[in-house]
């Protein structure tokens, strides 16, 4: 009905034209330059930058893909006015209702539009309103979605979906606004899984989704949102100082206005450290950061690596730090059974065992639903992860 | 007529599909009924009040859907049911709550986050269950109810006695969950085994901030169970709501199979407390609801022209109804928030085997970090 309005052929023209033009102007920012004692440097190679959070981050990217690449369309429940979290804000009107449209209430059906879409050749940004929903569309992501290409003997595939999904705790979400699904999505081979963990790399590593050639799973920490207010009101006393603390820290962000690329794949040395290898992905490397401070104090020094691409991972760059500090700590918000620590951990046992000075400690979400009165506890915070930073430091003397 | 019981005019409050029969157009209704449904519906609305009172003075926290607005529908299917038939709805449940068997302290110490809440403060707003009352549960997840109330209209089936009228099952959904693919799969299921479910649509015309011609194709509700019959109901009037589900209930619970029953109704507040809920419809439309629909005002005005009650009396049972609701939340407060030793951990499976209290083994429920000697 909407999209009926869209002249297509005449996008398509547009598109070619746009594509090429869109593909010399984007910068693809090295993962080799990270790991310096500089943090971050090609950041500045991108000129002017705006304070962004990590909403109008997204925001930022998802404008630029429309820009560049007219087949592009964006799409989910009440995402035209914005969406929940107003990653969408503006867009409607900038690039029409035939190309930034709302959904019905319909998970597996936005999901299996954006396959077909995609197949055909078109960009899909389908937007699932909170990843507790993404569950009713599993089925479409794990059987459609991930094996289109392997399938059908690589004669379709649907690389051009991205699915974002905001994801994790916001200190009152209960039982279906706080979880992250990350390790479901990621036992499916065929689909990437990426996790920013603030507004700059999330612009990056948006962008590269969207134009991956194979289907991502996008999962937002919304922990990072500040104004998640529209929806969502942070409220309950004993837990405000300390979400706000989170919240507050990581809220915005020096975001370039260029259109740049992070790649997927490739983890990211935060913090270089000597004594322990601390891994983790989205929010909680906020938590983490914390801990690592705390153990500073205490002469423990720590490297923090943020693992950015769940699916397809980077063992390498973590198997070269725990080569150097002898000592894991993989900390997640999801339940730890088969959380995705787990395949790090096993990973890692295997390939330098030899080299490990003491047990790898997974720091995690406890094995029980997301109680609404319970989030402070269940939370991994950082005095658990101090905790098991200075329980291997205790095992490895 | 005895001044006890008076028969009211139902006439327009109907519509139907697919339907050779319709629900009666007068309903005899005694004093005492009549005026237990505007308890009921006056706490509820007094209730959900309160929450929002609550919810800003911050005492409240996370999601929360009030139902005002919509009381007649909740208190009308109650009123036509029996315990034993089952009920499922959606996280807009805390008057459903009340009307299977809650009390108003249990809803908002549930609220609350205290152990004297109706799941001891586990899930918050949108979850409210009662087996006695065979109450299944508000549902965070949009549309799930549908296929779980399939599957308790299959038991009601299964169970029946021969000869005698089977117990119906109910799910409640919205306009906006009404196009969820699983509702669709559950039609057909219902419509093939001839179970005796009710789909029943509380058509408010908006699912969040959208409206029902944005996000629906199909506007007669009633009418998107293709062959399975259909009845569109006035929500905004409990008697109505009653004849209607009256009706409904002895025809699928007589083995004629499902039935679509929309509800037209509407809700005052926002979608949750933080939607204002005034960017996406106007002002005047809220205003010419409430001055012209009004759940509870329809039930005043029938009490009054009944000569059940008169203004004076109203207006005491009202008093007397804020002032219980008023107790009620601080008998909620007055309750703790659930320790986490036991039950963080507890049901998230059986207890029973012959194990202790619990269910899981300790090497996945992580290092307990107030024993830790570092901690
Ligand atoms: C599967 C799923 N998708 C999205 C949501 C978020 N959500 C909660 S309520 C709602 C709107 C539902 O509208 P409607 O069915 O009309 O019910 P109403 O709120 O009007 O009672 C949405 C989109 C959800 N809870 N579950
Ligand atoms: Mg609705």
């Amino acid at each position: 009905m909407l999209l009926s309005k869209v002249p297509l052929h005449s996008r398509r023209i547009a598109a070619n034209q746009i594509r090429s033009n869109a593909r010399t102007s984007s910068t693809l920012l090295e993962p080799t330059a990270y790991s310096s004692s500089n943090p971050e440097p090609p950041y500045a190679t991108l000129g002017s930058t705006t304070k962004l959070n990590l909403f109008s981050a997204v925001n930022s990217a998802l404008k630029t893909a429309l820009e560049t690449d007219p087949t592009a369309i964006l799409f989910g429940e009440d995402i035209a006015f914005g969406g929940v979290f107003r990653c969408s804000q503006g867009l409607r009107d900038e690039f029409g209702e035939g190309r930034v449209f709302n959904t019905p209430l319909s998970e597996n059906g936005i999901a299996g539009m954006a396959v077909g879409y995609a197949s055909a050749g078109g960009t899909a940004i389908g937007e699932i309103q909170f990843g507790d929903y993404i569950f009713p569309a599993m089925d479409q992501i794990v059987n459609e979605m991930a094996k289109f290409r392997f399938r059908s003997g690589n004669q379709w595939n649907c690389g051009g979906v991205t699915l974002r999904a905001p994801c994790g705790a916001v200190g009152h979400g209960g039982l279906y606004h706080s979880q992250s699904p990350e390790a479901y999505l990621a036992h499916t081979p065929g689909l990437v899984v990426v996790m920013p963990r603030g507004p700059r790399c999330a612009k990056g590593l948006l962008l590269s989704s969207i134009r991956s050639k194979d289907p991502v799973v996008f999962l937002e920490p919304k922990v990072t949102f500040t104004n998640v207010s529209i929806w969502l009101r942070l409220s309950y006393s004993h837990l405000r100082c300390f979400i706000f603390q989170i919240l507050y820290r990581s809220a915005v962000e020096e975001v370039p206005d260029a259109d740049y690329e992070i790649p997927l794949g490739k983890a990211e040395v935060m913090r270089e450290g000597t004594d322990v290898t601390i891994v983790g992905w989205g929010a909680q490397l906020r938590t983490l950061e914390t801990a690592c401070d705390l153990a500073a104090k205490e002469g423990i020094s720590c490297e923090l690596i943020d693992l950015r691409t769940i699916l397809p991972w980077d063992s390498k760059t973590i198997l070269e730090s725990v080569m150097k500090t002898g000592k894991l700590i993989v900390s997640h918000e999801a339940p730890i059974t088969c959380g995705f620590g787990a395949e790090i951990v096993a990973t890692m046992q295997q390939e330098c065992f030899f080299c490990l000075e003491a047990p790898i400690q997974r720091v995690c979400g406890y094995d029980t639903p997301f109680g609404l009165v319970y989030e402070k506890y269940y939370l991994p915070d950082e005095k658990k992860n101090l905790d098991a930073i200075r329980k291997v430091m205790e095992l490895s003397r | 007529m005895s001044s006890d019981s008076a028969t009211f005019d139902l006439t327009g409050s109907f519509e139907t599909y697919n339907l050779e029969s319709s629900p009666s157009d007068t309903i005899t209704m005694s004093k005492s009924e009549l005026l237990s449904h505007f308890e009921l519906m006056y706490t509820m609305r007094r209730m959900e009040i309160t929450c929002d009172n609550e919810y800003k003075a911050r005492n409240i926290r996370g999601f929360c859907h009030l139902y005002d607005g919509q009381e007649a529908v909740a208190t009308g299917i109650n009123a036509a049911f029996d315990p034993e038939d089952s009920w499922i709805t959606s996280y807009r449940c805390h008057c459903t709550a009340l009307a299977r068997g809650g009390s108003v302290s249990s809803v908002l110490g549930e609220l609350f986050g205290n152990v004297g809440g109706q799941t001891k403060g586990k899930g918050g707003s949108m979850h409210f269950y009662n087996k006695a009352h065979n109450f299944f549960g508000g549902q965070g997840i949009v549309g799930a109810q549908v296929p779980v109330g399939l599957g308790l209209a299959f038991a009601n089936h299964y169970n029946a006695t021969p000869g005698k009228p089977m117990q119906v099952a109910i799910a409640c959904y919205g306009d906006g969950a009404a196009n969820q693919g699983q509702i669709w799969e559950s039609a057909n299921m219902a419509s093939l085994w001839k179970l005796p479910m009710i789909f029943c649509i509380e058509n408010n015309h908006y699912g969040m901030g959208t409206s029902m011609d944005r996000h629906s194709s199909h506007s007669d509700y009633y009418k998107m169970g293709n062959h399975i019959p259909g009845l569109r109901v006035d929500g905004m009037n409990i008697l109505a709501v009653k004849e209607g589900m009256r009706f409904v209930k002895d025809y699928v619970g007589g083995g004629n199979g499902p039935m679509y029953v929309e509800m037209m109704t509407y809700r005052y507040h926002g979608h949750s407390m933080s939607d204002p809920g005034t960017t996406y419809r106007n002002r005047e439309e809220i205003a010419l609801t409430r001055s012209t629909r009004d759940p509870l005002e329809f039930v005043k005005r029938t009490l009054i022209e009944a000569n059940f009650a008169d203004a004076e009396e109203i207006k005491e049972i009202e008093k007397r109804i804020r002032k219980e609701v008023a107790d009620e939340v601080k008998v909620a407060k007055a309750s703790s928030p659930p320790t986490i030793e036991p039950h963080l951990f507890e049901y998230v499976y059986t207890s029973g085997g012959g194990k202790e209290q619990n269910e899981f083994p300790p090497h996945i429920r992580m290092p307990d970090f107030a024993k830790s000697k570092f901690y």
